[in-house]
Parts: C-alpha cells; structure tokens; sequence
C-alpha cells in the first residue's frame, strides 16, 4: 500500500513540476510546420476510427437508391428510418434487446456483488492462506474461453439449461478482473479509518456496508462498467447455448438479421447493428473516463 | 491488529479466532465456487475428452488415447489453420503495436482535438464484435462498399475480401485490427503520459533530442506496457471469434479459420468433440508456451523504473 501511494503522490509532484517548462514548449512550437504535419497525422487517424463509424451511422438511416448506387453517396439524400422498422420487422429486436438487458444487468448485478464480498475478504478479513486462494481466482484469468467452452455446453446441457436465462448468466459470473479491480481498491483504502469503525463496535457487515463500499465507489462504477460492456458484447456463449429465436441476445441476433437478409438489404442490416451498438457506445461517452481510466490503470496494476 | 483482541475477554477471543477465517471462507466460497466449476472443471475435463472419441448423443464418450492428436498432427489441415492463426495473430500485433505507439505519442503532443481523437480512438473497443465484423463486411463489399471506393482511388477494382480464399484472411485480419488499434493506442497514451519527467529532462539536458530521446529512452520506458500488449494482444487475438463469424465463417473452404474457429466448428457442427477439445488443447499449449516464451525472453529487457 505505501509504495503505490508514494508512488501516486510523486507523480503528482511530477506534474505539478513539469507544467512550467511544457507551457514554453508549447509557446514556441506552436506555429512551426512539424506542429502542422503533427496535425495532418492526426485528421488521418481520426479518419480511420471515424469514417467506419460514419459509414455505418448513415447506411442506417439511408434509402436504398443511396445505398446501391456507385460513385458512393456519402451524405444520405433523406432520412430513411424505415431501415429500423425493417429490420425490427425481420429479426424480433425487441425481444432480443430484453434478453440482453436481462443477461447483462443480472448477470453484472451477480459478479460484482461476488466481486465485492471476495474483494473484501481478500481486504480486510484476516486469513492465513489469502494468497493461494487469491492466485486461484486471479489464475482463472489465464484460461482461454476456447477451453472451456466445450464442457460448459455440456454441464449446462445436463442440467437441462439450454435456452435458459440461468445457462446464460451463470457461467460467466464468477470475478476475477472486476475483482481484482475493487481489491486493489479496497486495500488502499484508509487503515485508521476502518479501524475507528470496528472500535466504534461495527461488525464487519457495518464496516461494508457504510465504510468500506462508500470509499470505494468509484472503483465499484468502473468495474461495473467494464462487466457490462463485456456481457453485452458476448458472442460464443449466448451462440452454443441457446438454440432458439426468442432466447438469442442482441449480438446474436445481428447475425440473424445477415442471413434473414442474405446481404440483399444493407440498409435494414446497419440499422440493426446500430441498434446493438448505441447503447454501449452511449455508455462510453458518457462514462468514457472511469472505462478507460479502469483499463489503462489495470494495466500498470 | 492484535490491540482489539487484547481487550475482549479470553473465551470470545478463542471463538473469534474461527470466526474471521469462517467469515472468510464465507464470503469468498461463491466466487471460488463458479470459477472452479465453470472455469477449472471445464479446462480439466476438456483436456481428458481430448483423448475420446464422441459426438454429444452416444451415452458416453469413448477413450481413444492419443489418435485425435495423431490426426491433427497428420491433417494437411491443422496445418493451413495453424498459419492463418499465426497470420491473423502476427500481423494484428505487429499493426496495433506500430500504429497504437505512433497514434499514442500524436495523442501526447497536446494538440487541439486530441480529446476527440481519444474518444474516437477508443470507441470501436467498446463495440460487440459481431457489430464490427457486419459493418466492415459492408464496408469490403466489392460493388457498394467502401472498399470499391478506396481501391478506385489508385484505378483498381475492389478484392472479392470475404469470397475469395485470397482475400478472406485479411479482411478479418484488418478488422480485428481495426477494433483493437484504438485501445493499443491509448494505453500507450496514458503510459506516456506517466513517463517520469526527471529522467526525460535529463536526457534532454544530456542533448538527446527527438529520435533519438524516444529509441534510447522513451522506448525502454515503455517496454512493460509493450510486454503486456504483446501478451493480451496475442491471448486476446487467438481467442477472437465474432469477427470471423460475421465476415466469413471460417472461409472460403478453410481459409480464414484460425484454431478458435476449428474448436467451435468441430465441436458445434461437425460434432466431433475429441477433434475439438484436442485442437482446445493444442492451441492453450501454444498460447501458454508462447507467453512462457516471452516473459523469458521480454522479461529480461523490461525496465521497471
């Protein structure tokens, strides 16, 4: 605990010293060519993340005879919303949209509360053999889905849990990432904070539930975050283990929509896949800080 | 830690010192319990149905020893599917890595609109796969698509990306790549960011300046978020399976499957399960040794400051 908060605080110091210097810098460069080349660079790599991004945001709302026509038009003529009814029409979106509402908001509500009770045991309970139990969970992170894959379907299978909401969620609820996240957090948590709780005569339920989840609630939304994004955005599993239309998730159900349409329909096709992808894309601008801030500093975690 | 205990009478310390152990078994039983059953059950077990011969409907499988391996070995196949997985892996890393460190360093030159850029380059990470995969399987679609425009540029005519054996490896190729550069690149932002600014003025006032500040210093800085790149972007590219099910299923023929693709394939639908827990195998085997590899070789070079 002392050495990243040292380490915090003189990164702190850093910044705080290398504001004056980089103010020069930044006087004197502005105007030189490098700082226009610099630019030059820079439209080209927001073109590549963009125009991908474009494209499919205006061949959703397009009209057919934008679509199948060549040179490309770029800037659709009218506001064709059609497109979604279509694909609404063809693929039943609504009821893949709850489906993936369902399994991503139980299935995140059940990780992180496991995430949050292993994280604080690992935390605050004492326990002699914390690191094997740790490197177990930790551990789980180096399987590669592929080789579980395979016998999941077939547990899952036995249980009688195909084309369930349970053989959706459950195997993917136990915490590793979003654990180690909220741990992290947790043991740099105040000592002498805690401490006062429990000589206040707080139990250890008390010191959770008023002490310890407050202080870290930041990293609780990130990992929140991160969860959701990956369940919503599951492909294989929700593939293998159902089997029937009314039980298929979004992603899914996009590739349902492809071969209903056999490629014959881009417009209705985008339309659909914008429907996956707005929700996620606005939780990420919303939220894009602590999603991309848990990442990077998992990194250096 | 022990000052509480001092003050509790004798007889509730004894029964306090089962009690937080307990209290911990408690509360971490239905993590540990998930992952192992969903996690470590299923990677044992999948490498024990690895030596059977099954196909999900026979009461049980039956044991076979080695010869799924024997055959993978043997098939022309596994061959052409290990090369398109060390295709699709090798130059999904090498692109990300050069192009996310060039776009990580542009984002740390306090241009304008680099907050728009980070955004930007960040939100195809935050997408589902399969949506990525169906909007650059429009985008490479050679009559409508964007590609008949950018190839038209230079006067040639779109490639057949998703129909032609030619072609097919590379368009999930560069949209896996795609969706991944972003992230690379901001991570290496914020690890630039972080860069200690003592040792860079030092280098500097020492006279090192552009090229060569960033080969000699900046870059060995880097090189434990490199390190953690190149292994998440191997694990995480070896695993990637939704691109490849919206853009080609796998082929034409065999040609754009990777071996996460061959697990999927043999076991779902040609329901072979000892082929694809043995091609399971084989693949875990690789990325392990792999990583092994790599954190000896890297490990050595990397400098923590």
């Amino acid at each position: 605990m002392t050495a990243s908060a040292t380490s915090m605080s003189s990164r702190r110091r850093d910044a705080v010293r290398s504001a004056e210097p980089t103010q020069i810098h930044r006087r004197r460069k502005r105007r030189s060519p490098l700082r226009a080349v610099l630019y030059l660079f820079q439209a080209a790599a927001v073109a590549v993340f963009v125009i991908p991004i474009y494209w499919l945001f205006s061949s959703a709302v397009k009209p057919d005879s934008d679509i199948y026509t060549y040179p490309l038009q770029w800037i659709p003529t009218s506001l064709h919303l059609e497109n979604f009814l279509e694909a609404w029409r063809v693929a039943p979106f609504g009821r893949f949209f709850m489906n993936s509402i369902i399994t991503t908001g139980v299935g995140t509500a059940l990780e992180i509360t496991l995430a949050l009770l292993s994280a604080y045991a690992f935390a605050m309970v004492r326990f002699r053999w914390k690191t094997p139990v740790l490197l177990l969970i930790i551990g789980s992170m180096m399987l590669p889905g592929h080789v579980t894959l395979l016998v999941n379907y077939i547990t899952i299978g036995n249980l009688g849990w195909l084309n369930t909401y349970q053989g959706l969620i459950l195997p993917s609820i136990g915490s590793a990432f979003a654990m180690f996240l909220i741990y992290q957090q947790m043991r740099m948590l105040p000592k002498d904070v805690i401490d006062a709780a429990r000589i206040d005569g707080a139990g250890h339920v008390r010191r959770l539930v008023s002490v310890v989840l407050p202080m870290s609630r930041a990293m609780i939304v990130t990992a929140t975050l991160i969860t959701m994004t990956s369940k919503w955005n599951d492909f294989i599993w929700p593939l293998i283990s159902t089997s029937t239309t009314e039980m298929r998730t979004l992603p899914i159900g996009l590739l349902f929509l492809q071969d209903q349409e056999g490629g014959g329909d881009w417009g209705a096709v985008m339309a659909g896949a914008v429907t996956v992808v707005a929700p996620m894309l606005i939780l990420f601008f919303i939220a894009q800080k602590r999603i991309v801030g848990g990442l990077a500093g998992a990194v250096k975690g | 830690m022990s000052t509480v205990d001092l003050s509790s009478p004798p007889k509730v310390r004894r029964s306090g010192q089962w009690r937080e152990p307990l209290l911990f078994v408690l509360l971490v039983l239905p993590n540990v319990a998930v992952i192992v059953i969903f996690a470590y059950y299923p990677a044992i077990y999948n490498f024990i149905l690895s030596f059977s011969n099954w196909d999900f409907l026979t009461p049980r499988p039956e044991w076979v020893g080695l010869r799924n391996y024997i055959n993978v070995f043997n098939s022309q196949q596994f061959y052409g599917v290990l090369w398109n997985t060390i295709i699709f892996v090798g130059v999904a890393l090498v692109a990300t890595l050069v192009g996310g460190l060039a776009i990580g360093t542009l984002l740390s030159q306090r241009l304008r609109f680099s907050g728009f850029t980070r955004t930007m380059a960040f939100a195809p990470h935050m997408l589902p796969g399969a949506a990525v995969g169906i909007l650059w399987l429009f985008m490479f679609d050679p009559r409508y698509g964007l590609s008949r425009w950018l190839f038209s540029l230079v006067g040639l005519d779109s490639p057949q990306w998703t129909t032609t054996s030619d072609w097919s490896i590379w368009a999930i190729t560069i949209a896996y790549a795609w969706q991944r550069l972003g992230f690379v690149a901001i991570i290496y932002y914020s690890a630039i960011q972080e860069l200690p600014t003592e040792v860079l003025e030092a280098a500097k006032m020492d006279g090192a300046t552009g090229l060569r500040l960033a080969r000699s210093v900046a870059l060995p800085l880097l090189s434990p978020v490199t390190f953690f790149l190149i292994i998440t972007g191997i694990v995480s590219s070896a695993q990637a399976f939704d691109i490849i099910a919206t853009l080609t299923n796998g082929g034409p023929g065999t040609s754009s499957s990777t071996l996460t693709w061959m697990v999927y394939r043999e076991a779902f639908i040609d329901f072979d399960v000892g082929r694809s827990a043995t091609t399971a195998t084989v693949l875990f085997l690789l990325l392990a040794g792999v990583t092994l590899i790599q954190a000896r070789t890297t490990g050595k070079k990397v400098h923590y400051s």
